[in-house]
């Protein structure tokens, strides 16, 4: 079976010189769940922002078993979708309906398919009837859940999420652990909520200073305290993660 | 963190709310072109306007109030362009009225409460367009009128962003006001500025992560759109009224 991602020696440099990543390697296998852990600046959110072509270095990523190039890079688009951390840079539409309907309608679906599509997709994060509101005038865990449904319209089969419970209150953050779980793609989640982390479960790898120092179980890494608290990740004292 | 609104009362329902947003925009605009061209000093012609906005207002259910208060904000622009007209010199001699040290031409006051007038009743139109309809339909109408996408889209992000700015702008101030107290107002200017040039720096950044999202999304520079609304009986209706009543205004003129 082909892997859903794989990133081969990939190293890439800020335009300022500074390193961001030097010499990823990871593979992903079809509807595994990895989450991506490490400090504030480690590299997390490049190395997202690789995965659908947003930027490009050295040319060593491998989506479905096809390497990324200019050429395929819309394809590439309709098969991962990227969930940003801030949904106020997601969702930029008057309307909720025409934000869901930009992805498909990018992929040159028209019509009664553009409007299933959109209301799939809000069904599926259980925001039915929300699509004539304005993202504007909802609340921070609604329009995170907007911003899922906003590539699941577009059916994709891989989806990575860029610090998902960033600014959640805990009832909107488990609601949206409910929602990720849920979803059965290929799910890739970068974030420093350890919480989080532990409830996604599959694979946990540790990114700190542009490398992958780390990558096991999420069960075993999350029970390494001193792994963790070298790489600034250690949970508070007493609140447990399991 | 505020909810502020545009669009206020455009989503209650009403025969104005209703009708197509091209329809609106198209009139709204023709109407300001008529108001635009009726000469200075048609009075009778005015009152038919105005009257004709009265009944919109109270057909659409908006409170006149609102829109009372909304179409004020205009006038001290207009009568600040407008305040030296009255001493411009005329060669007719319609009479004049002696104030002070100037000779003020009848005819120039007559122009100048017209030109008040006229834009008070056209920016009433537009504020009723704006109240009756969701700014996502306005937006749909305009693309649908042939505007340009582009055009269509900077006023998308405009009005999507727009509070997400002012929210940014009310947090800056906070945390300034929380750290400086009883300054110079030389030193508050220089704030200012600061705040200003941040602003702009965390806009700029706003719009290429907006613009990483859109892309991720699979945009391409081509702007694609669904078509949904349709023209109905109803509009024809409103259309031919409002072409009967610019008649009569144009009848009056010419008696």
């Amino acid at each position: 079976m082909k892997n859903a991602v794989e990133i081969e020696n990939l190293s890439y440099d800020y335009p300022d010189g500074h390193e961001a990543l030097h010499n990823i390697s990871l593979a992903i296998a079809k509807n595994e769940t990895v989450t991506v852990i490490g400090p504030n600046g480690a590299g997390k959110s490049t190395l997202l922002l690789h995965l659908n072509g947003i930027i490009r270095s050295n040319g060593a990523i491998k989506i479905l078993g096809t390497p990324l190039t200019e050429k395929n890079i819309r394809w590439v688009r309709s098969k991962v979708g990227l969930v940003f951390q801030n949904p106020d840079d997601q969702l930029f539409s008057p309307t909720v309906f025409d934000d869901i309907a930009f992805g498909p309608l990018n992929m040159g679906l028209t019509g009664e398919e553009v409007r299933s599509r959109v209301q799939k997709a809000l069904a599926m994060v259980n925001m039915e009837g929300y699509d004539k509101r304005s993202p504007q005038h909802l609340s921070v865990g609604e329009k995170k859940r907007i911003a899922i449904a906003t590539v699941l319209s577009m059916d994709t089969e891989i989806l990575v999420f860029d610090e998902p419970s960033a600014n959640l209150d805990p009832r909107a953050k488990w609601n949206l652990v409910d929602l990720i779980e849920r979803l059965s793609m290929t799910k890739i989640v970068a974030s420093h909520d350890l919480e989080l982390v532990n409830k996604l479960g599959g694979r946990t790898v540790i990114l700190d200073k542009g490398q992958i120092v780390c990558q096991g179980p999420t069960g075993e890494i999350l029970s390494d305290t001193m792994l963790l608290k070298k790489h600034g990740l250690a949970p508070a004292p007493n609140i447990s993660t399991s | 963190m505020k909810h502020s609104f545009i669009d206020k009362y455009s989503d209650r329902s009403s025969p104005i709310h209703r009708l197509d947003p091209r329809t609106k925009i198209m009139t709204a605009i023709a109407f300001v072109i008529m108001v635009m061209v009726t000469p200075p000093g048609e009075w009778l012609a005015f009152a038919i306007y105005l009257l004709f906005l009265a009944m919109l207002i109270l057909v659409s259910r908006v409170p006149p109030v609102y829109i009372l208060k909304r179409s004020l904000v205009v006038i001290p622009f207009v009568v600040l362009i407008g305040i030296f007209i009255p001493f411009l010199k005329t060669s007719g001699s319609s009479g004049s009225y002696n104030v002070w040290m100037w000779d003020i031409p009848k005819s120039n006051l007559v122009l100048f409460a017209s030109i008040i007038i006229k834009s008070w009743l056209s920016v009433i139109s537009l504020v009723l367009l704006t109240a009756t309809t969701q700014f996502s339909e306005v937006l749909k109408g305009l693309e649908k009128l042939r505007m340009p996408g582009v055009m269509v889209m900077i006023l998308s992000f405009m009005y999507r962003y727009i509070f997400v700015l002012t929210d940014e702008v009310l947090r800056m101030k906070q945390a300034r006001d929380s750290r400086s107290f009883g300054e110079k107002r030389s030193r508050q200017i220089k704030t200012i500025g600061n705040v200003i040039g941040t602003l702009f720096l965390r806009s700029y950044e706003r719009g290429e992560r907006v613009y990483a999202a859109m892309v991720s999304r699979g945009f391409d520079g081509e702007i694609r759109t669904l078509s949904s609304t349709t023209m109905r009986y109803t509009d024809l209706l409103y259309t031919s009224s409002f072409l009967i009543i610019i008649s009569i205004a144009c009848l009056s003129l010419a008696i």
